[in-house]
């Protein structure tokens, strides 16, 4: 457990270094890029990449010959003191349109964000508004929570119908679903006593992963194929659900264990705390690193597929980009189950380190 | 690729706001209309199949408790109805000594007063033929002897003092 702990702290210092190293060689990049640029034909697969799997204030459904792109703008939101709370379409600021004092960056350092325009024109580098845009992320959480809701709650509805029945319909083929979480993960970890009250997060983090995961898999129409568990945010969050329902279910045993480790003599406690800390800290860190980079990584994965037909430039190398772009949806159809399953049963057992009652 | 990886891996505030309010609210709304009905019809479910298992398991004990106790009760029943059986045989066998007892004393009691009472018939038979005797040897011995011999006290005392010596059991 613990070398898993700091494995997973381990990357994710070396994907935050990475982070950094991008940084410094973005302006190299950059120019690159811009002379790529001027020989319009050239394809250039990492920003074909990138642009299906970055966040985006549009939702980028074609580009047609001429270059004219078809999308679905989405509402921005923008929220700065100065200004107050603006509300508008992101159509206004496409092609890099400067509306009410915004633009969307198209190149640069802050490609995909929305910057303050000062009155002579250039970009305000100080102060940025604060972007509540519903993104295409949102909106395809927005709709999986949707499908999510009424699949549940007509659940919850037939259930109370049929009372202590045996299962019928829809009921057969989610409760099987429903018993593996409540048997497999929240009993074989928490245990038979504490187990009931975390069901309800436990289930709803299973099927919220497993439904965006899906709706991920799902390459069109619109509100599917949006890399939504593959946003660091979206991670950012569940992760930050599980790291509080763990902070607030810890019993005396489990803060005891944090700041008093037992059998650790008393001049090492400087020393342990800080790393108990760090491992308290780095469990849902490890959480939400995982969950981003596999649904990421199988979106890259799948797109560099279909990218290889445009670099090579002929349609023959279509066959081979499609059998392995079916071979890696089944993979990531299987990923789909697995990081829902991995996420929910290592909430489960960092719950159920908190709660223990003797170590 | 490197380009974007500082957006990608940054957590934007909007997403985050976003998100938290969706999950959260998908989160509580579930709770409240799928998971608890869900879980509780399961749990129900669960305890129904627990129960009946259980009052199967004790339906069946305590029918073999009831099917032992019918083999007791009949072993009983068979032991009891031996014994009185026995009782009436034995009863039945005092009863039959008894009667057989009482019969014969009864029937000896009988005999002893049928010998008795044919002793003394026999005795006042004697008696009398005695007398007979007497008077027909008197006619005999007046007959023999003619009419002259006259029927006084004096020859009847005679008569009775030859009679007496006649001993009849010798006859």
């Amino acid at each position: 457990m613990k070398t898993r702990i700091f494995a997973g702290l381990f990357f994710s210092l070396i994907i935050a270094g990475m982070n950094f190293t991008a940084f410094g060689q973005e302006s190299e990049g950059t120019v690159t890029g811009k002379e790529k640029g001027e020989s319009e034909s050239v394809f250039d697969a990492s920003t074909f990449i990138m642009e299906h799997i970055a966040d985006s204030h549009e939702w980028h459904l074609l580009t047609k010959k001429d270059g004219e792109s078809v999308a679905i703008y989405l509402p921005v939101i923008l929220y700065s003191r100065e200004k107050g709370i603006d509300l508008f379409s992101s159509k206004k600021l496409a092609h890099g349109n400067t509306y009410k004092g915004y633009k969307l960056e198209e190149e640069g350092d802050l490609k995909g964000t929305i910057v303050n325009i000062k009155e002579d024109g250039t970009v305000d580098e100080e102060s940025f508004p604060l972007d509540f845009s519903i993104t295409k992320t949102i909106v395809g959480l927005l709709f999986s929570a949707i499908i999510g809701l009424l699949l549940f709650i007509g659940l919850g509805r037939s259930y109370k119908k049929t009372g202590i029945s045996h299962p019928k319909g829809m009921q057969s083929f989610l409760e099987p679903l429903i018993l593996f979480i409540r048997d497999d993960i929240a009993i074989a970890n928490i245990g038979e006593h504490k187990y009931e009250k975390y069901m309800p997060y436990l289930l709803t983090v299973f099927f919220f992963i497993l439904l965006n995961n899906l709706m991920g898999l799902i390459p069109f129409p619109p509100p599917f194929g949006a890399n939504v568990t593959g946003n660091i945010a979206v991670t950012f969050v569940l992760a930050f659900f599980t790291f509080i329902i763990t902070q607030f279910s810890g019993n005396k045993n489990y803060w005891k264990h944090v700041f008093a480790t037992p059998g650790v003599p008393l001049w090492l406690l400087p020393v342990m705390i800080p790393v108990e800390l760090i491992g308290i800290i780095s469990k849902p860190f490890a959480l939400m690193i995982r969950l981003f980079a596999n649904i990421t990584a199988g979106h890259i994965i799948v797109l560099s597929l279909v990218a290889l037909i445009f670099i090579f430039d002929t349609v023959w190398v279509s066959p081979v980009s499609i059998m392995f772009v079916i071979f890696m949806d089944c993979l990531e159809l299987l990923v789909a189950f697995l990081q829902a399953y991995v996420f929910t049963l290592l909430s489960a057992l960092f719950i159920s380190l908190a709660v223990q009652e003797h170590h | 690729m490197v380009l974007l990886a500082g957006s990608l891996t940054t957590p934007a505030i909007g997403t985050i706001f976003w998100t938290t309010l969706i999950f959260g609210l998908f989160f509580f709304l579930l709770s409240k209309f799928a998971w608890k009905p869900i879980l509780s019809a399961v749990k129900a479910r669960d305890e129904m199949i627990k129960g009946s298992l259980k009052s199967a398991e004790k339906a069946r004990e305590e029918m073999l408790k009831l099917q032992s106790d019918n083999e007791a009760i009949l072993r009983k029943a068979r032991e009891e109805r031996e014994e009185i059986l026995k009782e009436a045989r034995d009863v039945r066998d005092k009863l039959v000594a008894e009667a057989k007892g009482k019969a014969s004393q009864e029937a000896e009691k009988l005999m002893e007063k049928a010998r008795a009472a044919i002793e003394s018939e026999k005795l006042k038979a004697i008696s009398e033929i005695r007398e007979q005797v007497a008077l027909l040897s008197v006619e005999i011995a007046s007959k023999l002897l003619g009419e002259q011999l006259k029927q006084t006290g004096e020859q009847e005392k005679l008569i009775n003092s030859y009679l007496k010596e006649i001993d009849f059991k010798k006859n």
